[in-house]
């Protein structure tokens, strides 16, 4: 047994913190306890970047760490609890699929990530190659969360739950995205909340309800 | 086979066996404190079990030898369970014959007895105890073998002993996979010893007691029996957590006399940290509907395996 660098070793706990975090959201159907397991995951990703930054020594990641703080772990949290008060949602509808049948897939999807990682990671040079799949899982996993969900809301955590994903991914293959990207990315993200906030209004106007099964029918009247 | 390696074996056995009741003992006062009440004594499980052996046996007319049988069966597997677990020392002659896995097969050969003689009376709480300890079961056994399989993987053995050093004497570091696991089994130590989370042991509320209903018919010293019995298993399985989780302490084979007598205050501490510890989860949480059970072991496995594949994605 080969024992790693203690900073490595905290980043890889930091990984798999994340995969658990992920599973939790899978499994909660309160609102306001999704939004918090966002926030933790945000805090988590916070902390990973900053062990990686001091690790490489490069800024440019101190620089995203700061941004994760700002949007990740205060602003859209803040704001969705925000919406969560005025659209006056705080359960999700019983979830399409029975809760242990979820996680059952949550599991394979768990497996198939490894698997899919597996060569990606045997070709990247960085140090925390090895937690790629567990950044593929994240983000399979909030997937998942957005099929499994009925109202508007908690799609919309687990859409953001899936950027943490994406965010982790580029930092385990490559050291993180380029400053551009990264702030092009976090903006993005941004204006969306935004944007849904104002949607999700429209559709309690139209329908007095957030679930989402109300836009299946295509057409009006039926 | 050494003289040492016979003396720790026979010292083990015949430990366990005497301890198990004080260590339930233990929780129950712990448990009594907590919420509280006055404590029963520390030996009060054993005036029990005295009390019970005094009397004599009442069998109902309906019974098979089956029914008498199982007491012994079960007394009797949890005994030999406790020989193959190193709680006192690694050094254990009789481990050479069964490793982890056979243990899951004891435990699950003393839980098939135990649901079929509570079948065997045929009364209507016998066999609904009996469903449910099998459906509690199916889903814990699993749960139990991933949690073994993990640290199976890390030691590149199945020999509990042997897991038992190896995790002992491994570089100091954060295993990720291990944190897992060690929730995941503590999970399905509250299962299948029916604690609070699942079945509640002082209960005997017909609509929610498991293990309780499967003793109703047992009088006498079979029921003496099933109860030493079952405080036994709690205590196997505290000592599998110690191997798996806690493995400091236990005296290996090298270490000779002096480390057996080291490693025998040491394990009472860890029992009485232990104790308190699920005296605090019983008090803390509530008992579960039994249809929320299979949830409950569901994320214990799901806890397992995820540790499995942490372990082998991040090989540490």
């Amino acid at each position: 047994m080969t024992a790693l660098s203690i900073d490595l070793q905290l980043l890889n706990a930091c990984a798999t913190l994340l995969l658990l975090l992920s599973f939790a959201m899978l499994a909660q159907r309160r609102i306001v306890s999704l939004v918090n397991l966002l926030a933790l995951q945000g805090a988590l990703l916070l902390a990973a970047t900053l062990l990686l930054a001091w690790r490489t020594g490069e800024v440019h990641l101190y620089l995203s760490a700061l941004l994760t703080l700002a949007l990740k772990v205060v602003g859209l949290p803040w704001l969705l609890h925000r919406l969560i008060r005025r659209l006056n949602v705080y359960w999700d509808a019983e979830p399409a699929i029975n809760p242990s049948a979820t996680m059952l897939l949550g599991l394979l999807i768990v497996v198939f990530s490894f698997g899919l990682a597996q060569p990606i990671s045997a070709l990247a040079s960085t140090a925390t190659r090895s937690t790629l799949g567990i950044a593929i899982a994240v983000i399979l996993l909030a997937f998942l969360t957005m099929i499994t969900r009925r109202k508007a809301m908690s799609q919309v955590v687990a859409f953001l739950s899936m950027e943490n994903g994406l965010f982790f991914g580029a930092m385990s293959a490559t050291y993180g995205m380029p400053m551009v990207v990264e702030l092009g990315v976090a903006l993005d993200v941004l204006v969306a909340v935004l944007v849904l906030g104002v949607f999700f209004f429209q559709i309690r106007e139209q329908f007095d309800s957030l679930d989402l099964h109300h836009l299946e029918s295509l057409r009006e009247g039926d | 086979m050494t003289s040492l390696g016979a003396a720790t074996q026979l010292l083990e056995m015949i430990c366990a066996a005497i301890a198990a009741p004080a260590f339930l003992g233990w929780v129950n006062q712990c448990r009594a404190w907590l919420q509280n009440r006055s404590a029963p004594s520390l030996l009060q499980p054993y005036y029990g079990l005295s009390k019970l052996f005094r009397k004599d046996a009442v069998l109902a007319e309906s019974a098979s030898p089956l029914f008498r049988v199982a007491p012994y069966v079960v007394f009797g597997a949890m005994v030999v369970a406790a020989a193959i677990i190193p709680s006192m020392g690694t050094g254990l002659p009789l481990s050479m014959a069964a490793d982890g896995i056979a243990l899951v097969g004891l435990l699950a050969t003393a839980r098939v007895f135990l649901s079929l003689a509570a079948m065997d009376v045929g009364t209507a709480f016998g066999t609904l105890g009996a469903r449910r300890e099998m459906m509690v079961g199916f889903l814990a056994e699993p749960a139990l073998l991933m949690v073994l399989f993990v640290a199976a993987m890390i030691s590149k053995t199945t020999s509990l002993p042997l897991i038992a050093e190896g995790l002992a004497t491994r570089s100091i570091g954060l295993y990720p996979s291990l944190a897992f696991t060690a929730v995941a089994f503590l999970l399905v130590l509250l299962a299948e010893n029916a604690r609070i989370p699942v079945d509640n042991p002082a209960t005997h509320l017909e609509l929610t007691m498991i293990h309780e209903a499967m003793l109703l018919e047992y009088s006498a010293r079979h029921l003496a029996l099933m109860e030493w019995g079952s405080a036994l298993k709690l205590l196997n399985y505290a000592c599998i957590g110690f191997a798996l989780f806690v493995p400091w302490g236990t005296s290996t084979e090298a270490a000779g006399p002096a480390g057996l007598l080291l490693a025998v205050p040491l394990l009472v501490l860890k029992l009485g940290f232990a104790g308190v510890g699920l005296a605090l989860i019983e008090t803390l949480s509530a008992k579960l509907r039994v249809f929320r059970a299979p949830e409950f072991l569901a994320t214990a496995f799901l806890l397992a395996v995820l540790g499995l594949l942490v372990h082998l994605l991040l090989g540490t």
